[in-house]
């Protein structure tokens, strides 16, 4: 994949700082248009912050959850966010290791998604816990009533993978931006900014020797998330198969999450970038040839979680297992046919288009694969975690779960709630790394 | 009269990494140590040519890998084994498959922690003032120049000499940095 340039030959140092820096510190247009943005999310946010004071004034009885579908679109809607921020997490991280040099365009503003993916999922088991005030009782540390948390329950294993993965991601976001802030801090003109991006930047000079740490630093961080990033997922799943409900167990499901995770989240990297594009105009920074690139990852990706599909159906139906078989035939033709036909459907028919070059450089056509992709992806998680949990062993047990309204706005409002944050990142810090570019810039020049 | 300002060193700036990389190249073998090459994106072999020593980041990175997980198996036999033992159905209490996961996931805090942390501690960031920043144009170090500092503190420095050799190098100018 290395052959072909990812970047205009033209293109000049100073031309990627004046870009990059310029989209924070001269933002193109009247501004009017990311106010309206900013507050459209901002209305969102607000709704979230309603929906999660209902729910603690009240308590989960107010989500349309019960038994036996005690997970309701709080836990599916976790496993969607985690994994749309593995796809940041692959494109700084695993690319990074393998030497791919057209990560370095995208990396920045994925790492930024993984991090706000990563919170928006990290809230909802928190919300979920019934006294969301107590969740601290999972964290172990020395107290005064003499308990310790218990090591064998997934929900610890939840709070550590959580937990690391937002801290490394933030580590591995700042430490990557630090430079850039120097940059910003030279760049600038207002004695504020100057101040603010200066103090930021920790003092970074460009010296060799900084350089020469720094990346031996951040090479080690990426190295060591790669399994981080396989480990989170592969645990979610891990977290399934423990509970003993049919239809969690098939051994597809370690891998099938990772990639259905990097699948998703590479979806939402094509939309942002496309949106990117056409705001700041950063065509020559984020080039046909990446979204060529991405267009390749989706499709590969895709068809790699449709095996999945297929492997998971199979191994219901060859186990002989009448509860399995249930399940199997509840999401094919039962009451969650809704889901998994969406998912079927969203998640490979317009995926197909991409086969063919020319459109994986339209860009209407890429953002429409994506979207349905983003869509298919929910519907998969939904139909994964919904139909399990409602018919299992025993008549007894079985149960619908329909979503409350406060549900739905609390997804809609932490939907908002990215988009709000991510408002304020493009506005405020380099959405595209600028050190890196150059980089690459320089060796390109040099083939 | 005021008195002379102390000197930091020599700043020399070029056009493109290539000639800044020869030159570093140049000055160590020359027998100049206090040196050191500013560059607005990472310029491959610039730190090796520096003599940087980035080793002692990954040390700390396996350290801190060592400390997390290694501490973290330990909590969690501590707390469930010997602090907070708790027989749920007769299972071992010493549950090494459902403590990798916890364990693992600290690995990787650890070592992400470690080597950030040392990465900073040798860079000796954050540092807010530094003398190279008095030097004229620097703030394009960030942007698209090239420079190099030969620091006075250098027992081979003597400025005529320095100066010359470093417009020998091809710099495109060459200024005095205060110390």
């Amino acid at each position: 994949m290395a052959e072909g340039k990812s970047l205009p030959a033209d293109l000049s140092d100073r031309g990627v700082t004046a870009q990059i820096a310029g989209a924070v510190l001269h933002p193109p247009g009247s501004g009017w248009a990311w106010l309206a943005v900013l507050g459209a999310s901002g209305l969102l946010v607000a709704m979230l912050l309603v929906s999660i004071f209902w729910l603690f004034f009240k308590g989960v009885g107010v989500w349309g959850i019960n038994i036996p579908v005690n997970w309701g679109i709080a836990i599916s809607n976790t496993v969607w966010w985690i994994g749309i921020g593995h796809a940041g997490t692959f494109i700084s991280a695993v690319l990074l290791v393998t030497g791919q040099h057209w990560r370095n365009s995208l990396n920045r503003f994925a790492e930024a998604m993984t991090l706000l993916a990563a919170t928006c999922a990290a809230m909802y088991p928190v919300l979920h816990l019934g006294r969301p005030f107590y969740f601290y009782w999972v964290i172990p540390y020395p107290n005064v009533m003499h308990v310790w948390p218990q090591f064998r329950s997934p929900l610890e294993w939840d709070m550590f993978a959580f937990f690391t993965y937002l801290t490394v991601s933030l580590i591995f976001w700042y430490v990557g931006m630090i430079p850039d802030m120097a940059a910003l801090r030279d760049t600038a003109t207002g004695r504020r900014r100057q101040v603010v991006y200066g103090l930021m930047a920790l003092g970074w000079r460009g010296s060799a020797a900084h350089w020469a740490r720094w990346r031996r630093a951040y090479v080690i961080v990426a190295a060591i998330a790669v399994p981080l990033v396989v480990s989170v997922h592969s645990g979610v799943a891990l977290l399934f198969a423990v509970g003993p409900i049919p239809g969690w167990h098939s051994t597809i499901f370690p891998p099938y999450f990772v990639l259905g995770a990097v699948f998703s989240g590479f979806a939402v990297v094509v939309m942002l970038a496309i949106v990117l594009r056409a705001v700041f105009g950063f065509r020559d920074l984020i080039t046909d040839r990446h979204m060529d690139l991405l267009g390749q990852w989706l499709l590969a990706t895709g068809l790699m979680t449709s095996y999945g599909y297929v492997m998971d159906a199979f191994t219901a139906w060859y186990s002989a297992e009448p509860f399995e078989r249930g399940t199997l035939l509840d999401r094919v033709a039962g009451p969650y046919a809704l889901s998994y036909w969406s998912a079927v459907v969203l998640n490979f028919v317009p995926l197909q288009l991409l086969w063919l070059p020319w459109l994986r450089r339209t860009m209407p056509v890429m953002f429409a694969v994506a979207l349905a992709v983003t869509l298919g992806m929910w519907f998969e998680r939904y139909m994964l975690v919904e139909s399990a949990l409602s018919r299992d062993f025993l008549p007894s047990s079985w149960g619908p779960y329909v979503p409350s309204l406060w549900e739905w706005m609390l997804f809609f409002g932490l939907v908002g709630f990215f988009l709000f944050a991510f408002t304020l990142f493009v506005r405020f810090l380099p959405a595209v790394p600028i050190a890196e570019v150059k980089e690459v810039l320089h060796e390109e020049r040099e083939e | 009269m005021p008195r002379p300002l102390p000197l930091y060193g020599l700043m020399a700036e070029f056009d493109t990494p290539d000639q800044l990389l020869a030159a570093v190249k140049q000055a160590r073998a020359d027998g100049y140590r206090r040196l050191d090459a500013y560059t607005p994106m990472p310029v491959s072999g610039m730190g090796e040519a520096l003599g940087t020593n980035t080793s002692p980041i990954a040390w700390a990175a396996l350290a801190g890998g060592v400390f997390g997980g290694g501490g973290g198996l330990f909590m969690e036999w501590y707390a469930n084994v010997v602090s907070y033992p708790l027989n749920i159905g007769g299972r071992p209490e010493a549950a090494w498959p459902a403590f990798v996961l916890p364990a693992f996931e600290l690995t990787v805090l650890g070592a992400t922690i470690f080597a950030a942390l040392a990465m900073l501690a040798l860079n000796r960031l954050p540092r807010l003032n530094h003398p190279v920043f008095e030097a004229p144009r620097f703030s394009a170090a960030e942007v698209d120049r090239f420079f190099l500092c030969i620091e006075a503190a250098d027992p081979h420095f003597r400025p005529e000499r320095t100066r010359a050799f470093l417009e020998a190098c091809g710099a495109v100018s060459v200024s005095e940095v205060p110390g």
